[in-house]
């Protein structure tokens, strides 16, 4: 009994190094990325949301042994600190960045004969809302349970069913109609 | 596979109503050689998504975040020496201006006179009691003459 509670205060005030930071983080670190990409969509501004994700996870060092799911916390904070950085992006250069939107929009539908198909699957996921986009990447592209999901997004399950049944269908809508394209 | 358990399974894809592992027998279904013909439009979608969770994550990871840290409250010192050091020497340098004033200059030559004199008397004072004080001085020569005398 005495042994049990003096590990359990030692498992808490015990600082992590790095060594077995990086084994806990490594199952999850693509994860965060893709998700980050996913929603930052260049490479290079993903590498490092992850980067700064994961060195807020390393200061916080001490308080990830009580978590009891490190990685929903981290997918949370690649969540939040993307959303953030597209925020501010969206402040800085609003219309820059809305016509760059519809020129594209414009484009895409042109050249809609000549992209390769798996391209336009990620291109209409890139379309999507951006909560349905992280539901998409979460549950279509990483597997997470429904449960888990909604713990990440702080939301409830029939809220993340309807959200992805949504961009599924909309998904579906988009497919149906190049694929009809195609063949006329 | 059958065919209408796909085809349900689809239905079922895009209500959401799915479990992981039916997902996984979509994505399997999909990403064999024999789809249907009337199916081949969804094949790109579950082959994308197996596809999207290869990429990895290839960056460094900057774990030195201690030195970055220290590095900010340096600056933060630095920044606050600096304006305490501003601060004080432009207050010491108006408090020298304002010290002639109170000096006690006397615009009457008169009183300018007896207070010098009065400063003086208290010097010159002072100064005889040091003497005074010196005067003891004398008595161990006296002494010393007595015992050594020739």
């Amino acid at each position: 009994m005495l042994r049990l509670y003096y590990i359990s205060i030692n498992q808490t005030n015990q600082k992590m190094n790095q060594n077995e930071f990086i084994t806990i983080i490594n199952p999850f670190k693509d994860k965060l990325f893709r998700l980050a990409k996913r929603l930052l969509v260049s490479t290079e501004e993903a590498q490092d949301a992850t980067q700064e994700v994961l060195v807020k996870l390393w200061t916080k060092n001490e308080s990830l042994n009580e978590l009891k799911s490190v990685e929903a916390m981290a997918m949370t904070m690649t969540k939040n600190y993307c959303l953030d950085q597209l925020k501010s992006k969206r402040a800085g250069n609003m219309t820059i960045v809305h016509n760059n939107y519809t020129d594209r929009e414009a484009n895409l539908q042109e050249k809609l004969e000549d992209k390769d198909s798996l391209n336009w699957v990620e291109k209409i996921i890139n379309e999507l809302p951006e909560q349905q986009k992280l539901i998409i990447q979460m549950r279509d592209i990483e597997q997470y349970e429904f449960e888990e999901i909604a713990k990440i997004l702080d939301m409830n399950e029939t809220a993340i069913r309807v959200a992805l049944s949504r961009a599924r269908k909309t998904i579906r809508e988009y497919l149906t109609k190049t694929h009809n394209y195609g063949i006329r | 596979m059958a065919l209408d358990r796909i085809e349900n399974l689809l239905e079922k894809y895009f209500e959401a109503e799915t479990s992981i592992a039916e997902e996984n027998e979509l994505k399997v279904y999909f990403s064999s050689t024999n789809v249907a013909q009337h199916l081949q439009q969804y094949q790109s979608l579950f082959v994308h998504f197996n596809n999207a969770k290869e990429e990895q994550f290839t960056a460094a990871i900057p774990l030195k975040t201690t030195k970055r840290k220290y590095m900010a409250w340096l600056s933060v010192a630095a920044s606050v020496t600096i304006l305490l050091g501003v601060g004080t020497f432009m207050y010491l340098n108006n408090q020298q201006d304002a010290i002639p004033s109170e000096y006690g200059t006397y615009d009457n030559p008169e009183e300018a006179l007896k207070e010098t004199q009065k400063a003086l008397a208290m010097i010159s004072k002072h100064v005889n009691t040091g003497i005074e004080s010196v005067n003891y001085i004398t008595e161990y020569q006296n002494s010393k003459d007595k015992i050594f005398k020739e």
